[in-house]
């Protein structure tokens, strides 16, 4: 199995992460801005696993298991709070969430 | 190489597909495409456990996650059609030319300077094993575990207090 260099997975790292930047940034549903976040977590983390493997050390991947977590993390609490929006204002477009005091 | 090009082709175009659908379910099975893409590339890479973790606990957990919370709100073609209406491309045209500047000097930075691909000898594979990954993370890393079990314990207190919230305002 020939070694992938490392340049080309971090291109497509930096492909992913700019159609996740670029969902987060176009898209109106707060579902979809979330995935576009998800997006973006995981080609940072294709990234340092890409630095692992062109150095030969684990740490690349530790890196993306601590990235990993924090993506978990940050979905459980993002979607409860989706759930919260949509249960207040019935959608999911988080400008109607745009001012204070309910 | 080939299996690389291929599982790259396959993601970019599974995550194009995920991010422009209007309905959430078609989306989010392309996204589900698109991370089994990134598994293969990381066992390319000579990573088969961050491989292993990409499908189970992204494909395999986050995802299906996203998958309860549309089926939970019912989210369905009405939630994509009064999207659509508002995605005119004078809504999308600039933030897309904007990411393809960024991605442009994303590649032009990052691989500038970039050193050429040195050979890959045994020690080095043996270095990125799924025993040395553990031996590492039980090692010099096992501050950073525990911390990362204490952002899951908050993370898993807030859901469950937001989740609760929620369902108690709709009962009462």
């Amino acid at each position: 199995m020939s070694p992938v260099p490392w340049t080309h997975a971090f291109g497509l790292a930096a492909v992913l992460f700019a159609m996740g930047l670029g969902t987060v940034l176009v898209r109106r549903s707060l579902l979809f801005t979330l995935i576009g976040v998800e997006v973006m977590l995981n080609a940072s983390g294709l990234a340092f696993v890409a630095a692992g493997s062109h150095h030969g050390e684990a740490d690349g991947q530790v890196m993306f298991l601590l990235v990993l977590t924090v993506a978990a993390a940050e979905v459980a609490v993002g979607l409860a709070l989706l759930l919260r929006l949509h249960h207040h204002r019935r959608t999911l477009d988080p400008d109607a969430a745009c001012e204070l005091g309910g | 190489m080939i299996a690389f090009w291929l599982a790259a082709l396959v993601t970019v175009a599974a995550t194009a597909l995920a991010i422009t659908r209007t309905h959430p379910v078609h989306a989010l099975l392309n996204l589900v495409v698109s991370f089994f893409g990134v598994a293969i590339v990381f066992f390319l890479l000579g990573a088969p456990f961050v491989a292993a973790l990409e499908v189970i606990v992204y494909a395999g957990a986050i995802v299906v996650l996203y998958l309860f919370v549309v089926m939970l709100l019912d989210l369905g073609r009405d939630a994509g059609d009064g999207e659509k209406a508002l995605l005119r491309p004078h809504a999308w045209l600039w933030p897309a030319l904007l990411t393809a500047v960024l991605l442009v000097e994303l590649l032009v930075v990052g691989l500038g300077d970039a050193p050429p691909a040195l050979p890959r000898d045994p020690a080095a594979a043996a270095a990125t094993a799924p025993a040395a990954v553990g031996r590492t993370l039980l090692g010099p890393y096992l501050l950073a575990v525990e911390l990362a079990g204490m952002l899951l314990l908050a993370g898993l207190v807030a859901a469950g207090h937001l989740g609760r919230r929620a369902a108690r305002k709709e009962a009462s």
